[in-house]
This record gives C-alpha cells, structure tokens and sequence, in this order.
C-alpha cells in the first residue's frame, strides 16, 4: 500500500510518499532530511505528537505557565494528557527549561516550562 | 528632556534582536521601551513549536525563543529596559513621548528603531455581513485569552481564514474541549503551512471548507450560527449552496497588518496598502536615523527571519549614530 503524507518536522512540509507493508514503512519518498524518513515511519507505525499547553500557577506573577513535553507522545494520549495538565497546580518559580512534571501519564516523557515565571509581585 | 544615543520601541522579538545588535555594534547608550509589563511581545502566547529552527538549529516554542533573547538583554546593563512605556507621539526630531506609571516622559534618541509588531486584521476589513454579537473575535486574540488570561471565548467555534493562526488555534481549543464545527476558507487552498494543517486540523477531523465564504453571521446577544456557501472563481457565493453552521463564536483569522502610526506622525512615508514604510532598503524608512524593523517593517513569516533582519537593524543604526560624529 502506498501513502501521501506531509511531513510536520519543519516549516518545509514536504510531501512524502511512503510504501507501507505489514503496518511497517518500508520505503520513504520525498523527504528533503533524514528527519522526514523517520516521521513518515513513526506515523505509520506509532503516530506522535509534542504537546503544548498552559498549567494553572498560584501565587505567581502569571495565571499560566505554558509547557510541553520533552519528547513526543503517542497521538492517542492527547487528551488523556490535557485531562491531566488541567489538575496540575504551579505554586513555585520557574525557568524556562525547568522540568515540572516527571514521567508524565507514566510515558516516561516530562513536562517541562517553557517561559520564566516569578513571584506575585 | 532626556537625550540617546538610540531608543528602541517594542521588546518582542524585532525589538530584543535590534537592541542586543546595536550594542554588540557599539553603541553603549540604550533604552528600550515596551508598552507591556514583559518583555517577548507576541511570542509569549505563541506556545506552540516551531520557532527557533533556522536561527537556533532547535524546535522551540514561542515563550521558549523570547526567553533566550531576554536572558541575553537582561545580562547587557548598558541597555535600560522601561516597560509598561506606550509611545504616544514621535515628532520630526525623533522627540518621543510616552507614558509609564507615574507620568509622561520625553525623550530624544539621535536613531530610532521602531519595531512595534503588527495587529490583526478585522471582520470590519474584510467585509463579513451580518450582526454584532458577542462571540467575534480575532485569533490573536483568543490565543491571549486561552494562553495567557486563562480564558476559554467559547465552546462551539467556526474559524473564517485558514492562516497559521487560525489553524493552531482550531488545535488549542479542541484540546481545551472546544469543537471547531470548521474553518472556512474562500481560497482554493490554505494561507497556512501544510504541516499545520496536518497537526492542527486533520489531526482532529476538524472540517475545512475551501472556495467557501461566511455570507452573514446571526446572533443578537451572543454569536448564534454563520451562514456558509461555496464561491466561484469570481469569489462570488453559488446559489443554491448555501447552508448554516450552528456557533457560539467566530474567530477571524484574515491576516495581519504592520503597525506603523507612530512614524507616520513623523512624517515617514507609509504605503497604504500593505501599511509598511516606503523604502529602498529593508529596515529603512524616508526619514534618517528612524529605521523600522521586524513584522512592522513587513509581515514575515518566520520570526527566525525577523531576528535576522532586526539584527540588522541594529546595526545600521548604529552605523548611522557614529555617522554623525
């Protein structure tokens, strides 16, 4: 069976062409970087996504910190995810780069800020 | 009245790359100010990914790009950051006045960079017929909402315009538990990039409706439903095509325009139909010494390109200020 797929890697979307046998690719066309080949694998055998969003702070200078998971996850955990990033609280000061959350939905993937955010002032 | 070497206006993205430019170019007298009380501009709601892959080699998201940029200024303390600063005038002699809390200040920079960003385009531009409810919004301004106020506009939501901003936007507040009943395109193909289109829309089977146009939006308190139909290659509505989509909100998401009133009131010459400076080099307007960078300058599409050329900027007011000794 053959496949079109846009690879989501960078902004140059490229349109792959991807040869699927037994739920496996076995042979990429189109992709401009290696980075497209092992997308185009990924979403035939196991589709991922990084996600982004915003935990609630209290007693900081944001309402919101935004996040995202260090790596990506499957794209059938997405809202299972978002379920779990609404019960999150941020009560401590952040950087950028800072891990929040580890081992997040036990996919042993974090989440990790993504902007500084201080104390209420 | 305070003198400068170089004032800059806007701390996003155009504004920190100019600023940390001009210095590493050696001006050393600098004041950078930004109407909001962070610094980062529009890069603070664009949580997403996709920054950063030209400039840094990395897959960053918005607040993450700002932040390595406000690191790197917040370190230079030659340049004073004033936020919470709105210019509310630019004369001819570069004289600026603005506010901040606790008064009006005048200040007068021998350069001036203006990287003040770009605005939304409006329902009211482009001509959506129909009523005014509540539940209209720009995309922007739902992403500040739902990203940074915490806010969610609404649950059942059709988005007009499929630019990058509406497509991660449909994303947003389907994760957020919205429905995005769809996103209605009067072009035959998306304004945005495909990779959005792909994790943003098919991704959640979100509908997009190409060649087709919002004749009328209803509603009297609050928005009710769109009237949808196909169009021609004219643009003109097909009869018989029509049909509503039931909806609490609309979000317009038709494009973006440089925000460039100030220098108009210097007297820089402005081009009315893209609201970009007239120039004959990029960050150069008609009057010396006031330079224009980032996506006041023009729209750009990536912000790794408006590091680029902001930094640039930087540089030619610096070469512009030894100029003049």
């Amino acid at each position: 069976m053959n496949k079109s797929l846009v690879c989501i890697e960078c902004p140059k979307g490229c349109v792959l062409s991807v040869d699927i046998e037994s739920s496996k690719a076995k042979d990429v066309k189109g992709a401009k970087c290696p980075k497209g080949v092992i997308y185009a694998q990924a979403e035939v055998e196991n589709p991922t996504r990084v996600l982004t969003s915003t935990l609630l702070a209290e007693g900081l200078e944001l309402r919101l910190v935004p996040v995202r998971t260090d790596k990506p996850i499957p794209k059938k955990d997405l809202f299972k995810a978002m379920e779990e990033i609404r019960k999150i609280r941020i009560r401590k000061p952040l950087k950028a780069g800072d891990t929040v959350f580890r081992n997040f939905l036990g996919l042993g993937i974090n989440l990790i800020a993504t902007r500084e955010v201080g104390k209420r002032r | 009245m305070i003198k400068r070497d170089l004032v800059i206006v806007g701390g996003g993205p155009a504004g920190l790359a100019a600023a940390i430019s001009a210095y590493e170019n050696g001006i050393k007298d600098i004041l950078l100010l930004e109407r909001d009380q962070y610094l980062g501009g529009l890069l603070n709601q664009c949580i997403h990914t996709g920054f950063g892959i030209e400039y840094f080699k990395e897959v960053l998201t918005g607040p993450e790009y700002a932040d390595r940029f406000i690191r790197k200024i917040k370190n230079i303390t030659s340049i004073e950051i004033s936020l919470r600063s709105f210019v509310v005038r630019l004369e001819k002699d570069k004289t600026l006045t603005y506010l901040k809390p606790g008064g009006l200040f005048t200040v007068r920079p021998r350069a001036l960079i203006m990287a003040t960003g770009c605005r939304e385009k409006t329902r009211e531009m482009v001509h959506i017929p129909g009523t005014r409810p509540a539940g209209i919004f720009s995309a922007g301004l739902a992403q500040k909402l739902i990203n940074i106020e915490g806010l969610l506009p609404g649950k059942e939501v059709v988005i007009i315009g499929s630019g990058d901003i509406g497509l991660i936007m449909a994303r947003r507040f389907t994760l957020e538990g919205a429905e995005v009943k769809g996103i209605i395109e009067i072009q035959p193909t998306t304004r945005g990039l495909l990779r959005n289109v792909v994790q943003c829309v098919e991704d959640f089977g979100i509908p997009i409706y190409f060649n087709h146009k919002v004749l009328r939006i209803h509603g009297s308190d609050r928005v009710e439903k769109v009237s949808v139909a196909k169009v021609d290659e004219k643009m003109n509505e097909i009869a018989g095509t029509e049909f509503d989509i039931e909806c609490d909100t609309v979000l317009v998401s038709v494009g973006l325009i440089p925000e460039n009133e100030l220098i108009e009131m210097a007297g820089v010459i402005i081009d009315k139909r893209t609201n970009s400076p007239v120039s004959t080099e990029v960050n150069k307007t008609s009057v010396p010494g006031i330079f224009v960078c980032g996506n006041s300058y023009k729209v750009y599409d990536y912000v790794d390109s408006v590091t680029v050329d902001s930094q640039l900027a930087g540089k030619m007011a610096a070469e512009y200020i030894k100029g003049l000794d």
